[in-house]
């Protein structure tokens, strides 16, 4: 390859804390009445002042843990100040220099990456541009934002989309979001810029920023969208703009949406109206303590039952079925049933929906499945001769030695009979009747 | 004598012997500001009907034997104070027409301890302003002599006090907004511990300086405010849950043996009266049995630049929400002063700058606290004079804005450091008003007010008004 991709995520979380990050407003702003959860806080009203959520801080630091990070025992809140509509205080409470997490590592498909920072922060409104107006709903301004901002350490859109997939996988297991893309519950920004020079591991002098994606899909096709449109214009000689753009779905690419002239200066200051935050180490360690399982170690102690890895990552995709999953095992157990035999039913069934099933249903389940059903041995037998005589393939390829046939005449058998029984009975009388 | 005349303290023994009513309490208030508020410019608000219903009510409560703490007092509020219903502007066309949908916490806490709220007062705009001048509603003026400035910003809120127009008003405290008032009107007027009072509901100006206090014509009914409005606020996460103490148990233990400290850098370059005045309140405080102490803060002299970074950076950032969107009015409608400083907010919080003058000056900062606490090793408080000059001629100062801000000197340290100041009247030059400060260390209020009170009951200077009540 004769150029060098580099690329930065940064994700926003939303966490699903009841009240919101500085006041007592709800919260859960998804399909309410517009300005229904709104004080004279999330308002932005003269006067009003913000109370920090500790619900929500300590699970910006338990992302940070699940992630590895560093917890600072001191931390502060900043202003970030710019001017939009949808910003009634003219400012964003955000974290500038000493965020709650910093310098940590995720291990996506056998590979590491590394996490920046992790910060806590509040949304903002939310427009309507229609006609010659535009709305402003308040419901979400003031909910508890998690930014995880990721190091340089990409190269290619497909681990992309896969540390975006676990960084979702890990909040949920955390249980501090549902991290919802279609609800805006989480949202992607990959940085992208590309480097002809291969040898150098300077970064390239621009970076493009790409907003508005709201599934794992669009990232993986704008990053490989931006990749080719960057690299040809700079094998055209020339260097790409600095610039952020924005998904469009329809055209299926990326279009402009602000070109940054220079960076944006947002006149970061403490916060005076929210104490620093002093932890003791205790504190940390208690959160830590009090983690649940996160993806990672459900795969390995999926795996420690003795099942294929690949199906170990499967029961732990959520930590509702890796619960389920590792409840059944030992009832199953008891009936006989492996593990790996409770993985397959979980991977294959399409019936059951396994997140809301209890262990003991589970297997209760299993155990249904694959209880025989009674057959007269003669129909049996009627059905087995039937087969071999509409395929007379099968007593040919048998007579060659390919044994293979007999699983093709089970199976015709089984069809036909329409009923669950023992393969073994069927078997045998295939057998049989061959000889 | 006029009821407009007595203190709270005063005046709620009158309402609990039945010598008058609430609704006769109020009614004179009003009338007084009916008779004087179109030459003093004190208040932008007149809530008569309201002021009235409400002491009926409180006629029929003290009927009842019900004893609020400020049952029936009328007082007045800074119009920096949200108060549901009731307009509240910061005397600023900005918010010319803006009535807020809630009350401040302090506001609460007044009206559930009894208290009637006559009117909303006059300050210079967004209380940036040392003289009253800069309020978009015309300049209050000085009863003691209306050719004279009454101090800012919480003009209209000292001189409502002092002319009998309320019993007691609210103040903000930013650089010395409530002090530098109270001290040219023959007031008491109290800054207290950054975050002994809820900040709620009250249109910040410079939020890590913003103290919540209030004017009085005594350091007793002083004491009595604290009592209702300081404590932890859930709406306001500066506030520690520091006990407040009942500050009447140490009223009257004199200063017999406390040490009292003078700084030098506070007495240098002061006007020759105002400097005769303070060795005239050092002699009392001798007297009474202080032992007066010189004692050295040697950051004071970079307090005003100190602060002329840091408030300004916080007002730019707080003013940013009037962008025009609500509100009604856009940022056309900001004064001068409001511009000057969301500029030079704006400058100092610059990328490029940032080092070189906010975080410069949060060191500076760091330092004065130091000094303050060295101080408090040696001494028990510091006693200064709360202004370096007398109250000037109303427009004397507004062309120059550097010499304005010069006249907080004296004050803006006790903000940069969170710590309490008193200001208690020291008596009068060629007839107007002067005062001396106390300061004390973090919530030390009690000892303030002990030592304030000590030297009023020597003085009585707060039994002489501007005219006759």
């Amino acid at each position: 390859m004769n150029y060098r991709v580099v690329i930065g995520l940064e994700a926003h979380v939303e966490l699903k804390t009841q009240s919101k990050m500085f006041c007592s407003c709800s919260a859960d702003y998804f399909g309410q009445e517009p300005n229904t959860h709104i004080c004279p806080v999330c308002l932005g009203l003269p006067g009003a002042l913000p109370v920090p959520n500790q619900r929500a801080i300590e699970w910006c630091v338990q992302i940070g843990q699940a992630l590895n990070c560093h917890i600072p025992l001191f931390a502060k809140f900043d202003r970030k100040n710019y001017f939009y509509p949808d910003l009634p205080k003219g400012y964003q409470i955000s974290q500038y220099d000493q965020p709650f997490c910093l310098g940590g590592t995720i291990s996506v498909s056998g590979k590491k990456f590394g996490i920046t920072r992790v910060h806590m922060e509040e949304d903002t409104g939310k427009l309507t541009h229609g006609g010659d107006v535009s709305l402003i709903d308040f419901n979400r301004s003031g909910v508890p934002l998690v930014e995880i901002v990721t190091e340089p350490d990409f190269d290619n859109a497909k681990d992309v989309k896969a540390y975006l997939q676990k960084l979702q996988q890990i909040v949920r297991y955390l249980g501090v979001s549902d991290a919802d893309m279609e609800k805006g519950q989480m949202r992607l920004e990959p940085n992208i810029s590309v480097s002809l020079d291969t040898k150098s591991k300077e970064l390239p002098r621009y970076k493009v920023e790409v907003k508005n994606i709201n599934s794992f899909g669009f990232v993986e096709k704008a990053v490989n969208f931006e990749i080719k449109r960057q690299l040809e214009i700079l094998q055209s000689g020339k260097t790409p703009v600095q610039e952020t753009r924005g998904w469009d779905e329809n055209k299926n690419a990326t279009v402009s949406q602000r070109v940054k002239e220079e960076a944006n200066d947002y006149r970061y200051f403490p916060e005076p109206d929210i104490p620093p935050i002093r932890w003791t180490q205790k504190q940390i360690d208690q959160l830590k303590l009090s983690l649940p399982i996160l993806p990672d170690e459900a795969v390995e102690k999926a795996i420690a039952l003795n099942i294929k890895v690949a199906d170990a990552v499967r029961v732990s995709e959520s930590v509702q079925v890796f619960s389920t999953f590792m409840g059944a095992a030992p009832i199953a157990a008891q009936h006989g049933i492996t593990a790996q035999g409770v993985a397959n039913f979980i991977i294959n069934n399409k019936k059951m929906d396994v997140s809301g099933t209890t262990p003991a249903e589970l297997v209760t389940e299993i155990v249904n499945l694959s209880k025989n059903e009674d057959v007269n041995k003669d129909e049996l037998r009627a059905i087995v001769q039937k087969v071999i005589k509409d395929n007379p393939k099968i007593a040919e390829d048998y007579k060659k030695g390919k044994d293979s046939v007999i699983q093709f005449a089970i199976g015709q058998v089984m069809y036909a009979i329409k009923k669950k029984i023992d393969v073994n009975i069927v078997r045998k009388l295939i057998l049989e009747e061959l000889k | 004598m006029n009821l407009n005349s007595l203190t709270i303290k005063q005046a709620r023994q009158g309402l609990r012997a039945k010598q008058f009513s609430s609704l006769e309490l109020v009614e004179t208030h009003l009338t007084e500001i009916e008779k004087r508020n179109k030459s003093l410019n004190a208040f932008l608000t007149v809530c008569s009907n309201e002021a009235l219903a409400k002491a009926r009510k409180a006629d029929e409560l003290i009927k009842d034997g019900q004893n609020f703490p400020l049952l029936g007092i009328p007082i007045a509020a800074k119009d920096i104070f949200s108060t549901k219903g009731l307009k509240t502007t910061a005397a600023s066309k900005v918010l010319e027409d803006y009535i807020p949908q809630y009350n401040a916490t302090v506001i609460e806490r007044l009206q559930s301890a009894g208290a009637i709220i006559v009117g909303k007062t006059n300050m210079d705009a967004w209380a940036h302003g040392s003289s009253g001048e800069n309020s978009d509603f015309g300049p209050v003026k000085n009863p003691w002599n209306e050719q004279y400035v009454p101090g800012g910003s919480s003009s209209g809120s000292a001189v409502s006090v002092t002319s009998g127009m309320a019993m007691a008003a609210t103040g903000t405290d930013t650089g010395g907004s409530i002090r530098l008032p109270a001290s040219f009107t023959n007031t008491v007027g109290l800054k207290p511990t950054y975050g002994r009072v809820s900040r709620y509901g009250i249109i910040a100006m410079a939020s890590s300086l913003d103290s919540i206090g209030h004017f009085t014509k005594t350091v007793e009914d002083s004491a009595l405010l604290l009592r209702i409005t300081a404590g932890r606020d859930k709406l306001d996460a500066t506030t520690p849950p520091e006990i407040v103490p009942n500050y009447f148990n140490s009223l009257s233990n004199g200063v017999k043996g406390l040490k009292i400290g003078v700084p030098k850098e506070y007495v240098l370059g002061l006007e020759s009266e105002i400097s005769n005045n303070f060795n005239g309140s050092l002699k009392i405080l001798k007297k009474l049995g202080a032992e007066i102490i010189e004692i050295s803060l040697p950051s004071t002299e970079y307090g005003i630049a100190c602060y002329y970074i840091i408030q300004p950076a916080e007002v730019s950032s707080n003013l940013a929400r009037y962008d025009g969107i609500r509100y009604g009015n856009d940022r056309s409608f900001f004064g001068d002063e409001a511009k000057r400083r969301i500029m030079l907010g704006t400058f100092t919080l610059s990328v490029g700058y940032y080092e070189a003058y906010y975080k410069k000056a949060m060191k500076i900062r760091t330092l004065i606290v130091n000094d303050f606490e060295n101080a408090f090793t040696k001494v028990d408080a510091i006693i200064s004079p709360v202004s370096p000059t007398k109250p000037w001629k109303i427009g004397e100062k507004v062309n120059d804005p550097l010499k304005m801000y010069l006249s907080d000197a004296l004050t803006v340290n006790a903000n940069l450091a969170g710590i309490p100041g008193l200001s208690v009247p020291s008596g009068f030059i060629q007839g107007l008003p002067v005062g001396v400060q106390f300061l004390g260390a973090k919530f030390s209020e009690a000892l303030l007010f002990r030592i304030g009170y000590a030297f009023e009951q020597e003085t009585k200077f707060y039994q002489k008004a501007p005219y006759e009540l």
